[in-house]
């Protein structure tokens, strides 16, 4: 089947590197990423069935690895060669169509008993990632057994399967996944009943999907959303931010909507939370400087080796939380993440959020796209699998 | 004898007209049938200024007695004083102010008054400095002052330095600066540059608080100002008039003194600044040449550093004391006396070049609400009768207009600039949704009273200001301007003046008339 495969190569791996610290996305044309013709994935057992893929987005993670900035901490904890790609909508062979949830957790590794995070619904921190029958692999997209949705065809454990209702849109259905991580990472911190003030780094698919998260789910908390590209701070506005501020103007605006003083360049008070949701050095010290002492910071974009000085974390007594993947709720009575992201997706009317689809022959273009959506009014860029020859 | 203003009209033979473009020049081609208003020349100032200023104190105006038959020993003195917002430029030592006082000081002296408190007269103005209050009333009266506590910045945010006196007849409050009112004599010096300055407004707008300024500092006053120069059709005149004579009748007793000074405006290196295009000698065309040559590779910071430090030459024209009303009514006369230019009806558009200051940003950035301020608060408004351009007509102006803010001076203008217009320009909107949070926010509130910024509500009262230019205006566009900013304001920018003129057809037509307002120096259109 057609795939694109990111194989081991530490020669390509530097090149993407090099590549991707000129400009987002160059490393999808010298690094280990290349279209194949590769075997389909072998179906391991009953509980397992092939899903072709509709549509599968391109994720801020998966640029990171494309672009060789991923960091070292992931090499245990993947596979070889691997077809990227998790957030996905596909058909079944039966023809129905599923949104893959690609955590795999004990239940897909055939671990049983399970884990105790997987036994109480909180798969995003599985103990058994590595083990297990399948090869090392966080998601689908990552292990070299499943295959993912950057191909032809995967294979999926029937506890990854979520139907697809009959009025759902495909780019509907393909954003459920990444509301999910937004969805969650909003919910782990947020306090409904006592959070005046939340601010929100990024505005990318992430950030203005976790603006929607707050905003459903967050009562009357105001949204201060830090957006740098016009067509994201209209979004972010549209999705429910109360203030939309640019990067130079965060400070201010949050100092405006909290009624903090400052000292210097310190606010006195703050957010009661913060969701950075870009995950590099200045969005954390961002994160930190306007956070209200005792505030709580969610980490939600994906960081990688970051040098912050955390003074202010220390001294602000702020609590800092990192916001994997999915998985259940306390804060919503324990129910699952992909269960609230389905609502929110149909609530915020969230498929609007897809700019643009490309085939997968045209996968360096795809790239740098979304390496660059911000800029180019974009959002999430998604491949199209549906017109392509199965075979 | 100086010459009056007057209105020329272009034609082939007519030079390049200078422009004010911040801190430089643009030297620009009107079309011809363009009409350019000439300011009239400077009028002659008084020959013994001191001894002018005592001949008033003594023979007051109105129903006043004489300053010294109102002083005796025991009694609480008040002397307030404009503050650093007058006069445009910064005058050469001695300022009006330090002559005056210094009188009114020796003749309380000679009268045994003890009790004497000096107060710059703020209202929501930043707070001067060392430098500026000894350039204001010079170093031997900031001297005797200063370091006993008894020179005093008026704190409009200070609940024990303030009394409410009550409210007028149109449920106006009137609150003022404590010691002001609680004195047995409160003496005000002004310096009247432009007709809108002095009479009542010194007292009810100078030492009020918020809470009294915002029922004259409002979009629906600035929209029934037509113009606020003009006192007989000005709403925000008479606000202050009603304060004013409520503070009158509630027993605080004011002695105030006027005067006004000529456009003598510039130092002799700009000397070309002051002479009409087509009478530049050869001096003054070399000064120009060296001037902007100059100014083009000199760093922003250094070319504010060199116009802030500008120092006028002009001089003191008229003094006037006594009774405020009667005092107010011979200032306007001077006033007018140097500023009023007779103009024939209205063009389709109005040009004019902005300078690199205003009341706002004497030492400091003339940030983009200032330009607009300046532009279409103050320039436009400069008329009596009608305005000079016609409803629905265009304004072109001059300014670099650069994103950019004095950070201790104007922090709460950053805000009103990244968050109101952001979201809208309309004055009314604006007012509506954002007024009271920043003139309530604390933070400001803090550097208000601390440090050297201006008040949360100033920048709002900067958009109030443009209000009724542009409840009249088709369209703004300025030359020259940061198009980030100007766009943020919601004008349009335009790289050269014959750009602007193009987009302004799309307006208000073809072949537009024009009329250009010079300056400098300064004058007030008497639209016919």
């Amino acid at each position: 089947m057609k795939a694109l495969v990111f194989e081991r190569s530490l020669p390509k791996f530097a090149a993407a590197r090099v590549a991707g610290s000129v400009s987002g996305g160059l490393g999808a044309r010298v690094g280990p990423l290349r279209l194949a013709d590769v075997d389909d994935p072998v179906v391991p057992g009953p509980e397992w069935s092939v899903v072709r893929p509709r549509l599968a987005g391109i994720c801020g993670s998966d640029l990171a690895t494309v672009d060789g900035k991923a960091s070292r901490y992931f090499e245990p904890i993947v596979s070889f060669p691997f077809i990227p790609g998790h957030e996905v909508v596909g058909d079944l062979e039966d023809g129905r169509r599923v949104v893959l949830e690609p955590v795999l957790s004990c239940a897909t590794r055939g671990i049983d008993p399970p884990c105790e995070e997987c036994g109480s619904g909180h798969i995003n921190r599985c103990h058994q990632i590595a083990f297990g029958d399948l090869h090392p692999g966080l998601q689908t997209g990552y292990c070299a057994d499943t295959g993912g949705g950057w191909g032809l065809r995967l294979i999926a454990h029937e506890q990854q399967l979520h139907p697809v209702p009959a009025d759902f849109s495909d780019e509907a259905a393909v954003m459920v996944e990444p509301v999910a991580c937004a969805v969650h990472g909003a919910l782990r911190l947020l306090r409904p009943a006592e959070d005046g003030v939340a601010v929100v780094i990024g505005a990318g698919t992430l950030g203005l999907c976790s603006i929607a998260a707050l905003r459903h789910f967050g009562g009357d908390v105001v949204i201060v959303a830090v957006a740098k590209h016009p067509t994201q701070r209209r979004l972010a506005r549209d999705l429910g931010a109360n203030v939309v501020a640019g990067p130079d103007e965060m400070a201010r605006a949050v100092r405006r909507a909290t009624g903090a003083m400052m000292t210097g360049d310190q606010l006195n008070g703050g957010a009661d939370l913060v969701i950075d949701c870009v995950g590099n050095d200045g969005s954390l010290a961002s994160a930190l400087s306007v956070s209200r002492p005792g505030g709580r910071v969610s980490l939600v974009g994906m960081p990688g080796r970051v040098s912050v000085d955390l003074t202010a974390l220390w001294q602000k007594e702020i609590d800092l939380a990192g916001g994997y993947a999915y998985g259940v709720e306390p804060l919503a009575g324990g129910r699952r993440t992909f269960d609230l992201a389905f609502e929110l997706v149909r609530e915020a009317g969230l498929e609007r959020l897809v700019s643009a689809t490309y085939p997968l022959e045209r996968y360096k273009e795809a790239i740098d796209h979304a390496a660059n959506a911000g800029r180019r009014g974009a959002v999430k860029v998604a491949f199209d699998l549906r017109k392509e020859k199965r075979r | 004898m100086p010459r009056p203003g007057f209105v020329l009209d272009v034609d082939r033979s007519t030079p390049p007209t200078l422009f004010w473009h911040g801190e430089g020049f643009r030297l620009e081609r009107l079309p011809t049938g363009s009409r350019v208003v000439y300011p009239p020349e400077p009028v002659e100032a008084l020959g013994d200024p001191d001894d002018a200023i005592r001949q008033a104190l003594l023979h007051p105006l109105g129903d006043s007695r004489p300053l010294p038959d109102l002083l005796s020993a025991g009694m609480k003195l008040t002397i307030a004083f404009d503050d650093v917002s007058l006069p445009l430029p910064p005058m050469e030592r001695p300022d009006n102010r330090q002559r005056v006082i210094e009188v009114v000081l020796d003749m309380a002296a000679a009268a045994g008054v003890d009790d004497v408190v000096l107060i710059a007269a703020l209202a929501l103005h930043r707070r001067m400095t060392e430098s500026e209050l000894r350039h204001a009333l010079g170093d031997r009266v900031y001297d005797a002052f200063a370091p006993h506590g008894l020179l005093l910045q008026h704190d409009a945010e200070d609940p024990a330095a303030l009394v409410l006196l009550g409210e007028t007849d149109q449920g106006e409050e009137v609150e003022l600066n404590r010691r002001a009112v609680e004195s047995d004599l409160l003496v005000y010096v002004n310096i009247n540059l432009v007709a809108m300055d002095g009479g009542h407004k010194s007292v009810a707008t100078g030492l009020a608080s918020y809470r009294s300024l915002r029922h004259h500092h409002n979009v629906r006053t600035m929209l029934h100002s037509r113009s606020f120069m003009d006192q007989e059709r000005s709403a925000l005149h008479s606000s202050n008039w009603r304060m004013g004579r409520f503070i009158a009748a509630s027993g605080v007793k004011i002695f105030q003194i006027e005067t006004t000074l000529n456009t003598d405006t510039f130092p002799s290196a700009f000397g070309f600044l002051q002479r009409r295009e087509w009478e530049w000698n050869g001096r003054d065309r070399a000064s120009f040449l060296a001037v902007s040559k100059t100014l083009d590779r000199t760093p922003d910071r250094m070319r504010r550093s060199i116009f802030q430090a500008i120092k006028s030459p002009h001089r003191m024209t008229s003094v006037q004391a006594g009774e405020v009303e009667a005092v107010h009514a011979a200032t306007t006369a001077n006033v007018y006396r140097q500023h009023l230019v007779e103009v024939d009806g209205q063009a389709d558009v109005l040009t004019f070049g902005l300078p690199y200051i205003c009341p706002y940003n004497v030492n400091s950035v003339m940030n983009p609400i200032l330009v607009m301020c300046l532009g279409l608060g103050y320039f436009f408004n400069l008329y009596r009768g009608k305005p000079l351009v016609r409803p629905g007509g265009v304004v072109i102006m001059s300014h670099p207009t650069p994103w950019a803010f004095h950070p201790v001076h104007h922090p709460s203008y950053i805000d009103f600039f990244e968050e109101v217009l952001a979201d809208t320009t309309d004055p009314i909107e604006i007012e509506k949704t954002y007024e009271e949070r920043f003139a309530t926010d604390d933070w400001y509130r803090h550097l208000y009273r601390t440090s050297h910024a201006y008040h949360g509500v100033h920048p709002f009262y900067m958009w109030y200001w443009g209000a009724h230019a542009l409840d009249h205006l088709g369209g703004v566009i300025i030359v020259g301007g940061d198009p980030r900013a100007v766009r943020r304001m919601g004008f349009k920018p335009a790289s050269t003046l014959r750009d602007a003129l193009e987009m302004a057809e799309d307006v208000v037509g073809p072949e537009p008339t024009v009329t250009h307002f010079h300056c400098p120096p300064m004058a007030m259109a008497d639209v016919r």
